[in-house]
């Protein structure tokens, strides 16, 4: 009962002293965000949120009770009037309170740890069923590189997986490398974020139990953009996720634009862009195999409309400063050209 | 052990000398108390830099997409207010007042290496000069970059030629080793001074919490900073000598950077905190008018949490992908930590309890850290458990969160400090007014930004970004958030001007304004250059109240 009303008064503090936490501490309420950490889909995610939870009650209560002191002592013992009276009792100090205030929080924190500890294992140590979708991410300044090795799927920054019911679920387990500097990749409503870090292979994985498009980004700071470096993930039937591999597998469809083809490949692009099926094979930048399959492009910094991808090739820096894409110094006949190539790649 | 300045203070001679020969004396001064002070100016100074780079920063995230700066420059930006803070405002500070308040208060005439420091003191400021010549010369043969754009902590690979070209990281390295020297003779000094020139009857035991507390940091420092210059050594001979420790498309480690620094960086906020809980243990009990609660449990909390706080430095890296063994480890170390740091919350409540506290502006900021410092040390909490942090990490949740402590715990003591001692350094008293408005705007302004910056964290708002796009719910948060540093700007303005204003035209402040009980306080204001005319001698740990009161005296509790 005493636990239940402490319980209780804790979060009933939560909902008071954390501004919005009412709202934000409410499962599955991403009105204030598409990105709150406290609108768990997937279980590595849940068990994230049920720790704080408990995390979030005990340090409600510790608040709680030494606030209630300070205050009190802040009050009852101030100084009254300005005259000079005599000093206080002295105390010194008292065995039996400071070993109270020693044990106590000894208490607390062996059973933080061993909730923490339940949790770590539980995320980090899960084993990876054989139905499981891999995927190998690879950070990239400033974008991302997704690989489905055993499928024979390349693409970029909109990562497309299974929704996993949890009666049969379909995880998808991560593996995380980075071409050049950290990154870490951070879906909150899906995981914790986990680093990409230079020859220092990491996983991590999910199963997001709603389909719909969930967003992230880098968090670990990795150049000049690092903050548009920025990452949707597509949750989807099983049915769904099949049909798009299966339109990532095919090659591109070149026949539609011949003048931007050649142009593309007469330029430095085919130095760091893969069209599958053509002569362009560059490994350093996004496949473009099937652009227009993607809603976004720059890693996210703008949609992809004929417009901006116009705009993109132009100029990147116009849209992402700093982006390690250079202007390739196109006429205008010649931008037209090579946008309505990429058009062509569906 | 008396040693003298080669120039005399010109005030003792009942003239006043030119304006080139104070000076010089000052920069040949080998005096604790004016190598103190330069200090303190020294690091004042570089605060209202850093506070300047954090409201360009705030600007420019007022709104999304905002265009105030570009990536370059925030990125610079980030880098100089961190790297400012830490090690030319946060540390200089805390050995300026170690050095003036070490010797006065354990009864000395001098720290014990006099020359060792001015030349620490000279190293830190040489090293903060590097770190700003950086905007000028950091741009190198390359023509690439100016100021440092790899963040305070400065992860490899970013900071391998490769990715960092110009001069920029350079000076970034320089700055931190030459300023490092600085700091670890600093710390050889203070460890000397406090074993070894305690006055007459003060025995480890009998000195003041202050002086326990800043012994534990120099120990911390010699400790936490040496790895850290190790690093930037590895790191030059990455850059310039062909070495691989860091330089990953060579197979070097880059979790290994992380080591190094964090092995330095987490103690460093021991380093910091040790002294701020130093000023509140000095301050609380004086406006209580009680003696410090558990002066024991005090000293071994103390020396506790330099013990365990070497041993958390992995916390930080919850996220590289350690094993859940080594994740859990960190876990138990970093929760460990909060014990006596909770017994000393504690027992500072315990000696404001059943006494008479009257609100003056050192008391006042004392209060607010208390509070504040609660608060951090339970953000903190969240944090240890590794879980959570897999989701606040490297969010806006811990920036919220780290500047809770360096901010809410360890600026407003600093303040409650800079206003308790200015009567003793500068022997005029402060406007109690202008305390006090320094206070609210500077309360008012700090909770503004930084308890609503932990929301756009908890809202998945990663740190370091220049810009955010609308529709992810971060704007408001962003939009309170920057409103906050105004006041705060204001508040330091505030205090700024209090301090000019009181130095000319305050009242004489005398010996002993606060009725206080230890050592420094039992000579003139300020103290002359020998500090006392008779070396005192001492029975307890407060003799002014033994002084004071005769009939009562601490020494028959003790």
């Amino acid at each position: 009962m005493n636990s239940l009303m402490r319980s209780f008064l804790a979060r009933a503090l939560v909902s008071i002293c954390w501004s919005a936490a009412a709202a934000l501490a409410e499962p599955s309420n991403p009105r204030l965000s598409p990105t709150n950490i406290f609108a768990p889909l997937s279980t590595p995610a849940q068990s994230i949120f049920d720790l704080s939870l408990l995390v979030l009650d005990i340090t409600c209560a510790i608040f709680i009770v030494v606030f209630a002191l300070l205050v009190y002592a802040a009050i009852k013992f101030r100084k009254r009037g300005t005259a000079h009276v005599h000093e206080p009792t002295q105390v010194y100090g008292s065995t039996q309170l400071e070993l109270a205030w020693t044990v106590i929080p000894v208490l607390v924190v062996v059973v933080l740890f061993l909730a923490s500890a339940r949790v770590i294992a539980s995320i980090q140590n899960a084993d990876r069923p054989a139905n499981a979708i891999q995927v190998t991410v690879i950070g990239h300044q400033f974008w991302w590189e997704y690989r489905y090795p055993s499928l024979g799927v390349v693409t970029a920054n909109e990562l497309h997986i299974p929704v996993s019911d949890p009666s049969k679920p379909i995880p998808t387990f991560l593996t995380l490398l980075s071409a050049d500097t950290d990154h870490s990749f951070w879906v909150p409503r899906l995981a914790g974020k986990t680093d990409l870090i230079p020859n220092h292979p990491n996983r991590m994985w999910m199963d997001p139990h709603e389909m719909g498009v969930y967003l992230g980004q880098c968090a670990q700071y990795c150049g000049t953009q690092h903050a548009l470096m920025l990452l949707r993930v597509y949750v989807e039937t099983p049915d769904a996720f099949n049909r798009w591999i299966e339109n990532q597998r095919q090659p591109a469809q070149v026949n539609g634009a011949p003048e931007g083809q050649k142009i593309f490949e007469r330029t430095a692009c085919v130095n760091c862009h893969t069209v599958r099926g053509t002569a362009a094979i560059g490994r350093f930048g996004p496949d473009l195999t099937h652009l227009m399959s993607r809603d976004t492009i720059a890693s996210g910094a703008a949609t992809n409309t004929p417009e901006n991808l116009r705009r993109w090739i132009q100029n990147p820096d116009a849209i992402k400063p700093g982006s390690k894409m250079p202007a390739m110094g196109l006429s205008d006949p010649e931008l037209n050209s090579v946008t309505a190539y990429m058009e062509t790649l569906r | 052990m008396p040693t003298e300045s080669v120039v005399k203070p010109a005030a003792e001679l009942g003239t006043r000398s030119p304006l080139v020969e104070r000076l010089h004396s000052w920069v040949t001064t080998v005096d604790h108390k004016r190598l103190g002070l330069l200090y303190i100016f020294y690091a004042l100074i570089f605060l209202l830099f850093g506070g300047i780079e954090a409201t360009i920063m705030r600007i420019q995230l007022i709104r999304p997409l905002n265009s105030f700066v570009s990536p370059q420059v925030f990125n610079r930006m980030f880098t100089m207010h961190g790297t400012t803070m830490i090690f030319f405002f946060a540390m200089p500070i805390m050995f300026g007042f170690a050095n003036y308040l070490v010797p006065l208060m354990i009864g000395a005439r001098d720290m014990a290496f006099p020359r060792l420091n001015a030349f620490s003191f000279w190293m830190t400021a040489f090293g903060g000069l590097l770190l700003y010549f950086s905007f000028v010369g950091g741009d190198g043969l390359y023509g690439a970059g100016s100021a440092p754009d790899v963040g305070w902590f400065a992860y490899a690979p970013l900071t391998s030629k490769t990715f960092s070209q110009g001069h920029s990281t350079d000076f970034w390295i320089l700055a931190l080793l030459v300023s490092g020297f600085g700091s670890v003779g600093t710390a050889i000094n203070i460890i000397a001074t406090i074993i070894c020139m305690r006055c007459k009857g003060m025995s480890l035991g009998k000195m003041p919490l202050l002086a326990w507390l800043t012994l534990t940091m120099a120990g911390l420092v010699i400790l936490a900073v040496s790895p850290l210059t190790a690093a930037q050594l590895m790191l030059l001979v990455d850059r310039y000598l062909g070495g691989h420790f860091f330089d990953t498309q060579a197979g070097g480690s880059a979790v290994m950077w992380m080591h190094f620094f964090w092995v330095f960086g987490h103690p460093e906020v021991y380093v910091l905190v040790l002294p701020a809980f130093a000023f509140a243990s000095e301050i609380i009990p004086v406006f209580s008018r009680k003696a410090i609660f558990g002066y024991p449990i005090m000293v071994a909390a103390t020396v506790c949490i330099g013990f365990i706080g070497m041993s958390v430095w992995a916390h930080h890296m919850f996220t590289v992908g350690m094993t859940s063994t080594a994740n859990s480890f960190f876990v138990l170390s970093t929760m460990a930590i909060a014990v006596p740091t909770g017994i000393k919350i504690f027992n500072w409540l315990a000696t404001m309890w059943g006494g008479q506290i009257e609100f003056r502006t050192p008391m006042l900021f004392c209060v607010a850290f208390l509070f504040q410092f609660l608060i951090a040390g339970l953000t903190g909490i969240m944090m240890g458990a590794a879980p959570f942090d897999w989701q606040l990490s490297a969010s806006y949740f811990v920036v919220a969160h780290f500047h809770y402590v360096i901010v809410g715990g360890i600026l407003f003591t600093l303040f409650a400090a800079v206003y308790y001692w200015f009567p003793k350094m500068s022997g005029k008293m402060y406007s109690e007014t202008l305390g006090k408005l320094h206070f609210w705007l500077f309360v008012i302004g700090f909770h503004l930004t930084f308890d609503f910056m932990h929301i756009p964290g908890i809202l998945g708002m990663p740190r370091r970004i220049y810009t955010y796009e609308p529709g992810r719910g971060w704007d408001i948060w962003n939009l309170i958030v920057t409103i906050g540093v105004f006041f705060q700007a204001a508040g330091l303005l505030v205090f700024i001007a209090n301090l000019f204003r009181s130095y000319f035209r305050g009242r004489v402040a005398g010996s002993d304004p606060w009725d206080a009980w230890t050592l420094e306080w039992s000579t003139t204001s300020p103290p002359p250059a020998y500090n006392f005319a008779v070396i005192p001698g001492v029975k307890s740990r407060r003799p002014l109240w033994d002084l004071k009161h005769p009939e009562d005296p601490d020494w028959h509790y003790e």
